[in-house]
């Protein structure tokens, strides 16, 4: 057995070292993590994602504590990946999601794995979406993914999830933040997390309104749920939610969402590897620093060299 | 493709003590020199601090302590470290500790121990010139 193929039968048995090493190979971007991928592929797909997004300082940590301990109380294993920001300016990240889920740590039944978002959207989208893989491979029952919401990359990361949860909180913003695109779009469960707090009435109506005006796309329609995930409030409700929300996608909407997803991955893969020997090629033979030259002398701008060069190298395809 | 190895730490804080003042600042240090820093949080168990490293897949552990629990709690966190395969992580400590204990700790595998008035970048280049690198 190759070191990797030892590495995935570990990951295969549930060992937590070589689950570590293995998601460590696919943040790192080695060579080996695609071998790493294709062997476990065949024992994905049997765990159930979740996605909990919102903005910084709703309390999604401290939920999904909550929401972990009462899956394990309902008999399920449980993977957990907390993604938190990296700084554009050192590459380092503080990656403090743990700090609330400290009670999890050594129950076996519970791997965490905190993640920095690191370079580009699309590497950070592909290298979560991989490391649920690895957890679901794993044999954990459900995984968790955590990401601050703000935005269209969160949308993009919570894109693997069957259930996308939006986390908010009494006065995070008004009914004009309820309105704004992104995040609140792509729920199909609300919290409204601190619901011991002033206000939870007004923020639960202004998401309700918000629902209410929605074009129906689908049959589901959203639930609000209210918690207080310091004391364990609603908890039990949410999961109830999200088994709910399970049981209408496996009634159908499941194999659609499976076919939609399969397919952005490939036509992602593709881009990426044919980006990626295109660009190898041209540092190679030097073309790429000429070009870059070229576009510094205004002799041409980035869009036309890339055109002139696809010409060249496409030619063989468009030629069938 | 973009391979790059990135360090990762974990920063614990064993034991019963709730200042983690200098912790806090030891962690974002090691995110301005281009680490990643798993924060643990205080009041944490050896078993807490060694599967947070096992899960983390980190390379780095730096722990802090103020209490004075560090004879009883270091040896426990290396023994743990060592059953679950993990002794190839660097260890080092900083807080209060006695100088007389230093012998002790090194001798069971803690690389350094660092007293108050330790700078930062001091630690940071101490981690960089003895981490072990992955493969």
């Amino acid at each position: 057995m190759t070191h990797i193929e030892q590495l995935i039968d570990g990951v295969l048995k549930g060992d937590r070292r070589s689950i570590a090493k293995t998601i460590t190979l696919i943040e790192d971007d080695m060579p080996e993590s695609e071998k790493a991928i294709s062997l476990l592929y065949p024992h994905t797909g049997k765990a159930f994602i979740v996605g909990m997004t919102g903005p910084p300082g709703s309390g999604k940590s401290t939920l999904i504590q909550k929401l972990v301990e009462e899956l394990r109380r309902r008999g399920k294993t449980v993977g957990v990946v907390a993604v938190d920001p990296s700084s554009p300016f050192t590459g380092g990240a503080f990656l403090g999601d743990r700090v609330r889920m400290q009670e999890l740590s050594i129950d076996e039944g519970v791997f965490i794995r905190s993640m920095a978002t690191r370079g580009s959207l699309g590497a950070l989208a592909k290298a979560t979406k991989d490391a649920v893989k690895v957890l679901d491979a794993s044999g954990k029952d459900v995984v968790v993914v955590e990401t601050v919401g703000a935005g269209q990359s969160e949308v993009e990361i919570i894109k693997l999830a069957h259930t996308v949860v939006v986390v908010l909180a009494p006065g995070l913003g008004d009914d004009i933040q309820a309105i704004k695109a992104g995040i609140m779009e792509i729920g199909d469960i609300f919290v409204v997390n601190k619901a011991d707090r002033e206000n939870v009435n007004k923020a639960m109506i202004d998401i309700e309104t918000m629902l209410n005006m929605n074009p129906e796309r689908e049959k589901w329609r959203p639930p609000v749920v209210k918690t207080t995930a310091i004391t364990g409030e609603g908890i039990a409700e949410l999961l109830d939610k999200i088994d709910q929300h399970r049981e209408y996608l496996e009634a159908g909407a499941i194999d659609t969402r499976r076919r939609q997803r399969v397919e952005t991955e490939l036509v992602e893969a593709i881009k990426e590897k044919v980006a990626e020997s295109i660009v190898d090629e041209l540092k190679q033979t030097g073309d790429l620093d000429k070009l870059v030259q070229r576009i510094l002398a205004k002799e041409t701008d980035p869009y036309s060299a890339a055109d002139m060069l696809l010409d060249k190298r496409l030619k063989r395809f468009k030629r069938r | 493709m973009s391979s790059e190895r990135r360090i990762r730490v974990v920063v614990a804080k064993p034991g019963l003590d709730s200042h983690d003042r200098g912790a806090k600042i030891v962690a974002r240090a090691f995110r301005d020199a281009g680490m990643e820093v798993i924060y643990t949080g205080l009041r944490q168990t050896p078993e807490q601090i060694v599967e947070t490293a096992l899960q983390e897949d980190v390379n780095v552990i730096a722990l802090s302590i103020l209490s004075g629990a560090h004879l009883t709690l270091f040896p426990r966190i290396m023994d743990l470290l060592k059953q679950k395969g993990l002794d190839d992580v660097l260890v080092f400590a900083g807080g209060i500790i006695p100088k007389e204990d230093i012998p002790h700790l090194k001798k069971i595998g803690i690389t350094e121990v660092f007293g108050p008035g330790t700078r930062t970048d001091t630690l940071v280049k101490f981690v960089l010139e003895n981490v072990r690198k992955r493969k």
